[in-house]
């Protein structure tokens, strides 16, 4: 039965990514649509981002101390200035890290 | 213009420094699946039948919870359903492709490797081979999750919870938005999607993955609007 699931999940995942790609066609996206898309990433990520670092594994906000919010903080800084993906999440990892096991 | 190979490469190479994440996010999926006293076999075939990480935990999350199969698989879908939108994204670069080319590349798109190959096709519009970079991010990454979700099913309990390896997922999408962080635009598209996904977390089927995007999307149509 879960087996049955695990291939149905699997194929209801694939049709999400396959539909967009097949049925589209040029004359169907005009310039304004066009122009929306181009906020995706900016539309999409967040809604990972957010729950990740506010919130912890029962979907309850963390405290405002909370590790996960200043390693986040770090990895923002470090990502703005440095444009370097291995830094940005290297950065957030590490200072994470330190308040764990250090402070 | 630069040859296929070379496009290949270039993928794999731009979606690199995401191993970072992906590795540790790929062991807690098949840790989690061992714990939750899943059989090996089915923990790893989610990652070759499904290829998308948080909708594989969701799904083992809910059916070890005692939740139904549809509960589960419409979860997985609402989940994913944010490939649509990167789908909707590529197809202005796949239009040209054979319908087969297009069903064998589609399996590949995933976030990370959508973000990076969607800022490469930006930059080489008329790159007639742009969809080897698709393929040189998603495959690479298909590799390093299923490589990564055996270790996890291997090494399953061995990794201590104190870690907070999955801390790594957050900070990979940081990684990928950050730079957009300097038009103001964006920065408020960004803001809303996130503040709508704490709102409403607890919505069924965690469908704050999808409504949270569209909601941000509407705005930006408004921004763009007033902008005019």
């Amino acid at each position: 039965m879960t087996w049955l699931s695990v291939l149905i999940a699997g194929f209801v995942t694939y049709l999400s990514r396959m539909t967009m790609v097949t049925l589209i066609k040029r004359e169907m996206l005009n310039n304004k649509i066009k122009e929306v898309l181009v906020y995706v990433p900016s539309a999409v990520f967040p809604a990972i981002i957010f729950p990740g670092v506010f919130l912890n594994d029962y979907g309850n906000f963390v405290e405002f101390s909370d590790p996960k919010i200043f390693g986040a903080l770090i990895a923002i800084v470090v990502g703005f200035y440095s444009k370097n993906i291995i830094f940005t999440i290297l950065s957030g990892l590490i200072s994470y890290w330190v308040i764990i096991f250090l402070l | 213009m630069s040859g296929k190979k070379e496009i290949f490469k270039r993928g794999a190479l731009d979606v690199a420094p995401h191993m970072l994440s992906v590795v540790p996010f790929g062991v807690i999926c098949g840790a989690i699946g061992i714990e939750m006293g899943f059989d090996p076999y089915l923990v790893y075939a989610m990652s070759i039948i499904i290829f998308g990480g948080a909708s594989q935990i969701v799904f083992l999350q809910l059916i070890s919870g005692g939740a139904s199969s549809l509960i589960a698989v419409t979860s997985v879908g609402v989940i994913n359903s944010r490939h649509l939108l990167y789908g909707a994204v590529l197809s202005e670069y796949l239009e040209k492709l054979s319908v087969l080319k297009k069903i064998i590349i589609s399996y590949f798109i995933v976030d990370q490797g959508f973000a990076e190959s969607n800022k490469y096709l930006k930059k080489n519009k008329t790159q007639k081979y742009g969809h080897y970079h698709i393929l040189g991010t998603g495959i690479t990454l298909w590799i390093c999750w299923q490589a990564s979700t055996i270790l996890g099913i291997i090494l399953g309990s061995f990794i201590p919870d104190e870690l907070g390896l999955k801390f790594a997922v957050p900070l990979t999408f940081i990684a990928i938005i950050v730079n957009d962080l300097r038009k103001f635009d964006h920065l408020a598209v960004m803001l809303v999607c996130g503040l709508t996904s704490l709102l409403i977390y607890d919505a069924p089927f965690k469908s704050y993955i999808i409504i949270s995007p569209l909601v941000a999307l509407m705005f930006a149509h408004i921004i763009l609007k007033l902008k005019r």
